[in-house]
């Protein structure tokens, strides 16, 4: 509907803008991490576009994109509730392998959208994206003795860092295994922790969130 | 036991221990201490309310204070972030306290196997009952309340997991029947049994 605004923004930023497309009817840009916000600062105050709502602000992981320095995308939901349009912004951060991310960073867009702080904090928790210029980048889910960013691909599936020791049976003074029907499997076909068992193991084919990468 | 201390009011005097006398009159007294964290509460609040109603059983009055009341109620999930402050309200709690797990959030942490949920309270704190269920239906919360009863009553500490019950639904005569199923649903698993 507002392939203008795509129009719009190529025309105006030019080299800035990587690629647009309006698949299912959604506009998407994707722009240079570096213009990310003077691109910002012209959807929100432009008259004909006046992006006025800041609907999501969330961030993707995608390893095989590190050699790149692409490993993050970051992506910005926009709609205008006057103009009745939406948009979808992208812009890709970061590279390096497993937990270790770098120049994961970009700027901040609270000061022209005031409901990005905590989007932009949680992105910061889940994913290790900084913003730059966040009034306060702190995490915002997780605690702040958590180690590592959990929502990373990389983030081991079965790795918890409790707060509190666990008790152990001596302490406890009473069997610690669970009791039906809280085994391992729960009543299920299939075990519970089976996120890193052997891709070829038939029962994983059921997680249909086990795909090839891209 | 309340046989013999009925029996005790006509006549006078009664022998018993001390610990089951203190058991009889602990565990019709609860005073709880409901730690609400996600959905199971909704259950928990149709439990407290006239239909299935708690009180029956002695449980009737929530305590906001750990320090006054000795049956603590872990009704949701406990994230990690939240186990320092489950302990801490565990530890101001006066002996003799109980706790039940409600749900299966609270008793292994159900679905959520993640970095952020702590599988299970008994991981952190000591647990009486549990209640499987997701969430569990009151009536399977009345028979968790039951068991602890029962163990106060007895000095049991062991842990104890309230045992599925049949759909009362399923013993009435077909004609009384409300919107059951006349045939079973389908399978949507298949089962260890069928392999
Ligand atoms: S057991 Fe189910 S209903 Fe209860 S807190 Fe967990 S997810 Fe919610």
């Amino acid at each position: 509907m507002s392939k203008a605004a795509l129009e719009k923004l190529q025309a105006t930023f030019g080299d800035a803008i990587l690629e647009t497309h309006s698949d299912c009817g959604d506009d998407t840009a994707l722009v240079k991490a570096e213009s990310w916000k003077p691109i910002c600062e012209f959807l929100r105050k432009d008259p004909q576009l006046d992006f006025d709502y800041l609907v999501d602000l969330c961030g993707v992981d995608y390893p095989e994109r590190a050699a790149q320095k692409q490993r993050i995308e970051v992506v910005l939901h926009l709609c205008s509730i006057g103009k009745r349009h939406r948009l979808r912004l992208k812009a890709r951060v970061g590279s390096g392998e497993d937990e270790e991310l770098e120049g994961a960073e970009i700027d901040s867009v609270t000061s022209i959208w005031p409901g990005a702080n905590w989007f932009e904090r949680e992105t910061y928790d889940m994913l290790g994206v900084t913003f730059r210029g966040h009034p306060d980048m702190r995490r915002i889910l997780m605690y702040p003795e958590f180690v590592g960013h959990p929502l990373l691909k990389t983030y081991p599936a079965q790795r918890t860092q409790p707060l509190v020791a666990y008790r152990t049976e001596e302490e406890a003074g009473v069997p610690l295994e669970k009791q039906a029907p809280f085994g391992d499997d729960e009543g299920l076909a299939f075990p519970r922790n089976d996120h890193d068992r052997d891709a070829e193991d038939p029962r994983t084919k059921l997680n249909p969130h086990k795909t090839e990468a891209i | 036991m309340s046989e013999v201390v009925l029996d005790a009011s006509e006549q006078g005097f009664a022998t018993t221990r001390l610990e089951d006398l203190l058991g009889w009159a602990r565990k019709y007294s609860l005073f709880m201490y409901p730690f609400v964290t996600a959905c199971c509460g909704m259950e928990f609040m149709s439990l407290t309310g006239p239909r299935f109603d708690l009180s029956r059983f002695g449980a009737e009055a929530p305590r906001f204070s750990p320090r006054q009341s000795d049956l603590l109620w872990v009704v949701g999930t406990i994230s990690q972030r939240q186990a320092p402050v489950l302990r801490r309200i565990y530890e101001q709690m006066m002996d003799p306290k109980w706790v039940l797990a409600f749900g299966t959030c609270a008793s292994c942490g159900g679905f959520y196997d993640n970095y952020t949920t702590v599988p299970g309270i008994d991981k952190i704190i000591k647990c009486d009952v549990y209640v499987p269920g997701c969430p569990p239906r009151p009536e399977a919360v009345l028979d968790g309340l039951m068991l602890i009863q029962d163990k106060i009553a007895s000095g049991d500490r062991r842990p104890r997991t309230v045992k599925p019950r049949e759909d009362p639904a399923e013993l009435l005569p077909a004609g009384r029947r409300l919107n059951v199923l006349k045939e079973p649903p389908p399978k949507r698993f298949s089962t260890k049994e069928d392999a």
